[in-house]
């Protein structure tokens, strides 16, 4: 006995679910979509350089918040000596007027669903 | 020795893709070429490995049967242990893929020489740490489909939202990430330190596990430590899922080494014992039903045998057994008659010519 | 007194048995031949059971000498019948495939549990075939070599494999826990196909694999002498009785052929058994027949090959149809039912001649065996007790404490596990079961099956009897323990002498003994002797007037 029947149904099933991002991108999604950002209009450099922001944003927010509420300190002296107040309200969102046009572009590009907007206001850049 | 080549041929991977990407810049060949390859390699290899087993027949029905058969109505049957139909086997075949039923019965045996005893007792680990390995493996793999689609299946957003549940550091840690690297390294741990085991451990067990510990070291490393443009990364995904990839210059060296320890598990994979992912649904001791008795199995090959029919039989003990009484297709004299009848030389050879 | 002989069980020192470490040696497995202990391995085939049968290279050898006299193409041999059996069997390949050597089966063969010998864990005693296979027939094998667990064909890995392979009763525990179902009792059968396609056997299983052949049972019992057998049996039952009893023998027309193993004509305690059967049939009026021709219920071709299976069990269904009966039951006996519930049908039938056994008794129809036509008797029996068509008397059987072993083939590969229980609490009051790990599917091996129970494997035999042995011996200190039910002919010749060895005091019983010695029969006199003729009782010498 071969049960060459069954074998073969669990190979094509094993196949279309192993080709799941295959046909499932292909077919029902956007592959192309890279998500462009709306920079902010008239700063050119954020408070630490692009690629640093780019990995450690979210980090960075973090020790915001945890120095700002537990430690009452507010001022962020950025690594070629700038100085910012920490305050995502007050700094981050004077550039990036829009949550949609800029946070969410990467953020739901990436699938990820941070917890900033749980307290704070969303802008939106209006 | 085997640890230590596994764990060598494993650094010697690592190096190869710092060589590759982080000095001489090949991200071609490390973000397209080999992520092909290697899937197709799988793919295919799974498929031709499979086929292989299926080429050759399952002749006989032997399920090992782990609890009581389908007999009399009044007795109660075992059905997921020793199943009697189809359907019950495919339970038998759920607890055993997606549980590890087998190895859950798993006992240890502690041996009182002095007691002039054997006692056993239950064993879980190997269990426990098979379903954490497997299970989280199943989930870190899939919550990689985020790279791989566009837009983010719901489930696996759910699937990651469960995973870092906890919301512990920024990016959240996946509870995952951490069951994996342990699971792993219980493994491979017991591998080591169980003498028996260690004695049986190839180059074949050790490599694996320690492929794996590798993916899953330099996985966190780049979720946690030494981050890289996960965008960009996303975009390869896409357009190697849409058939127009672009190895990112933005992805760190970290990032394709992570990436082609995985190329190097999927062409791996179809070679090694890791196919007992497939085999399992293959095996014949526990993907039967145990009805031989009232369903009959065919065998295909089932050829022609020589055996000693009861004439031959007869021939040899007749006189025996006419003189004991004993009832007799031809009595003596019948066959005496026979056989000055036949007479022409053609002595019936049979295997009867044995003397004690 | 003479010093025993390593083939006496009295050669051997507990206490220097129980040393044993589990621990393996320094050396890899590879690198460790094998030793010839005497009192460890069987003596091989003779020349002329071969000869007999047909089979390869027939020969006069010892396992102790350095020339086996293999054929010069002995490694070719191996390698076309390792590819042909790759070929016919998915089992096989798959097995030789997929194991992780997560090391589960370890500890859980009883050769492993009382020897120690790391090669007798299950993973290993595969691993001797699978490194020869990956050398032969995968690509990393061959060009990795010993890296990947891959070796070469030598005359050392043949020595090897003969030791190794009658080291294994075939039992399948280790497969309950493999969590892919690796089968060692199926590595082991083509290991042991791939010997004897060399000539390399072990006289014990093929001097009754050739007696079976020619005089229809393995013991070479002729049928005269079963005759005699039987009614030397019918005179013990009108003793014991005062019963006469008939003794149908190749009776056509018959309702029910029955055939049962032929160890239970010989040998003491299968002979009661016997017994216990034919009175039994005497008493419910069974309209059946005997075979001289299919006088085995056992089949030492599953301890050969497939090929051997087939020869020897085509005469049952042979014998059924000549004799024109309409369905077969068959006797207490394992690896017989391994065979009747895994081969025979597939390799003799259909058995479309016969009709879809019905009890006449009780007019239960067994739906189980629709196809094959054959009935276990602890079916048939549980069957009559259920129905009331038994007048038992479980009374009798108050002088044994009784526990029962499950024997490996009817537990796990076939799962009768509760029709003999249910008879044996209907025939005796004191019924006390092992711990739960060492009965039903996770029976032990009474250390003698598949070939090996042979005298000259005494040490293997004691050894592998150990986990089994303690599990008795453990209800004996527990609960007095004095009778170990079992119902194969193989456990009924083995376990005896591991009883006798670590678990002193305890006999072994069939079941069908059991049942016959509380079967109250009809117009019997008062019984004072059980079917042993044991005046268990009461005094046979005295007055029946009192």
């Amino acid at each position: 006995m071969y049960d060459t029947g069954k074998i073969l149904a669990g190979l094509v099933a094993f196949i279309v679910v192993a080709t799941f991002p295959l046909w499932f991108t292909n077919l029902f999604g956007s592959p192309s979509a890279r998500p462009v950002l709306e920079l902010p209009k008239g700063e050119k450099k954020c408070v630490e350089d692009t690629e640093y922001m780019r990995h450690w944003h979210m980090n960075m927010l973090d020790q915001w918040r945890n120095e700002v509420v537990r430690e009452g300190k507010r001022m962020y002296v950025s690594s070629d000596g700038r100085k910012f107040e920490m305050s995502l309200n007050k700094n981050c969102l004077k550039c990036h007027e829009s949550r949609a046009k800029f946070c969410d572009r990467c953020h739901n590009y990436m699938a990820v669903d941070p917890y900033c907007w749980d307290c704070h206001v969303t802008p939106t850049g209006e | 020795m085997k640890f230590i080549g596994s764990l060598v041929a494993v650094l010697l991977l690592v190096l190869l893709a710092y060589l590759g990407v982080g000095v001489a810049g090949l991200r071609e060949l490390f973000g397209v070429v080999l992520p092909y390859v290697s899937v197709v390699v799988l793919l295919l290899g799974i498929v031709w490995r499979v086929l292989c087993w299926a080429k050759s027949p399952v002749p006989f029905k032997i399920p090992t049967t782990c609890g009581q058969e389908k007999s009399l109505p009044w007795i109660k049957q075992n059905k997921l242990d020793n199943p009697s139909n189809g359907l019950q086997v495919v339970g038998r075949m759920i607890l055993e893929i997606l549980f590890f039923r087998s190895l859950f019965r798993n006992t240890r045996m502690d041996f009182r020489g002095g007691e002039e005893k054997v006692v056993y007792g239950p064993s879980k680990w190997l269990w426990i740490g098979a379903i954490a390995f497997h299970y989280s493996f199943l989930v870190v793999f899939f919550r990689h489909l985020r790279f791989f689609s566009e837009p983010v299946p719901w489930l696996v957003k759910l699937t990651q939202d469960v995973d870092g549940f906890f919301q512990l550091g920024v990016p959240a840690f996946y509870i995952t990430t951490f069951v994996f690297i342990g699971a792993v390294g219980y493994l491979l741990l017991r591998r080591l330190f169980i003498p028996q085991l260690r004695y049986i451990s190839l180059v074949n067990d050790y490599f694996p596990l320690l492929l794996l510990l590798g993916i899953g070291t330099t996985g966190f490393f780049l979720r946690h430590l030494f981050k890289t443009d996960v965008v960009a990364i996303k975009e390869l995904a896409l357009g190697l899922v849409s058939f127009g990839p672009k190895a990112p210059v933005e992805a760190s060296w970290l990032f394709y080494c992570h990436l082609f320890l995985v190329c190097v598990l999927f062409m791996y994979l179809p070679f090694s014992k890791i196919m007992h992912l497939a085999g399992v649904f293959l095996s014949p001791s526990r993907n039967m039903p145990n009805n031989n008795r009232a369903v009959r199995h065919v065998n295909p090959w089932n050829y022609p045998v020589k055996v000693h029919t009861y004439e031959e039989y007869e021939d040899e003990f007749r006189e025996k057994m006419y003189a004991a009484g004993l009832p007799v297709e031809k009595t003596p004299e019948q066959a005496a008659a026979e056989k000055s009848a036949g007479d022409n030389g053609d002595d019936a050879s049979s295997g009867t010519d044995n003397k004690e | 007194m003479a010093e025993p002989s390593f083939d006496s069980m009295d050669y051997y020192k507990k206490d220097e048995l129980l040393e044993v470490d589990h621990k393996p040696p320094r050396t890899s497995w590879m690198k460790t031949p094998v030793e010839f202990r005497p009192g460890t391995w069987i003596y091989p085939t003779k020349a002329k059971h071969l000869e007999y049968l047909g089979m390869p290279n027939p020969r006069d050898w010892s396992p102790t000498d350095e020339d086996w006299k293999l054929p010069d193409n002995w490694q070719e041999i191996i390698f076309n019948g390792m590819r042909e059996r790759l070929d016919k069997y998915r089992s096989f390949k798959v097995f030789m495939d997929i194991c992780v050597r997560c090391g589960a089966c370890a500890d859980k063969c009883h050769f492993f549990i009382g020897g120690g010998d790391p090669k007798n864990m299950p993973v290993l005693r595969a691993e001797l075939i699978r490194s020869v296979y990956r050398k032969d027939f995968t690509t990393a094998g061959k060009l990795l070599g010993r890296m990947v667990g891959a070796r070469k064909l030598t005359y050392d890995v043949i020595k090897e494999w003969f030791y190794y392979f009658y080291q294994c009763t075939e039992c399948r525990r280790c497969s309950v826990f493999c969590p892919y179902g690796i089968d060692t009792a199926e590595i082991t059968m083509m290991g042991r196909e791939l010997l004897h396609e060399l000539g390399l056997g072990v006289n014990w299983a093929m001097e009754p694999v050739a007696n079976c052949f020619r005089t229809g049972n393995h013991l070479g019992i002729r049928p005269h002498g079963l005759k005699d057998t039987l009614e030397f049996f019918a005179e013990d039952i009108e003793e014991a009785t005062g019963i006469s009893i008939d003794i149908p023998m190749n009776k056509k027309g018959a309702e029910v052929l029955f055939i049962t193993p032929s160890g239970d004509f010989l040998a003491d305690p299968g002979t009661y058994t016997c017994m216990g059967y034919m009175a039994l049939f005497h008493e419910i009026g069974l309209d059946y027949t005997w075979s001289t021709y299919a006088s085995e219920g056992g089949n030492f071709g599953l301890f050969t090959s497939h090929e051997m299976i087939k020869r020897l069990n085509a005469k049952m269904y042979a014998e059924a149809k000549r004799l024109g009966v309409k369905w077969i039951l068959g006797g207490e006996c394992g690896h017989m039912w391994r065979v009747v519930n895994q081969y025979m049908d597939t390799m003799n039938g259909p058995a479309d001649f016969l009709e879809v056994p019905k009890s006449p008794i009780t007019g239960t129809v067994f739906e189980n065996a629709k196809s094959t036509k054959m009935v276990h008797i602890m079916e048939f029996i549980a069957d009559l007790i259920k129905h009331g068509k038994l007048k038992l008397d479980a009374s009798r059987n108050d002088h044994l404490k009784v526990t029962f072993h499950d024997s490996c083939n009817p537990a796990r590969s076939m799962g009768i596990l509760e029709e003999p229980r249910y008879v044996l609490k209907h025939v005796c009051n004191n019924f006390y079961e092992m711990p739960e790990n060492t009965i039903r599917e996770q029976t032990f091996c009474c250390g003698g099956g598949a070939g090996l129970g042979t005298d000259e494997n005494m040490e293997m035999r004691l050894r592998g009897g150990l986990p089994r042995g303690s599990a008795v011996k453990h209800v004996q200190d527990k609960y007095g323990v004095n009778t170990l039910a079992t119902m194969c002919a193989i456990d009924r010749a083995t376990l005896q002498t591991v009883c006798d060895y670590w678990a002193p005091g305890v006999g072994v019983s069939g079941i069908t003994e059991m049942v016959a010695n509380a079967m109250i029969m009809k117009g019997e006199k008062k019984r004072k002797l059980n079917f042993r003729l044991e005046p268990v009782w009461g005094d046979p010498d005295e007055d029946e007037e009192g």
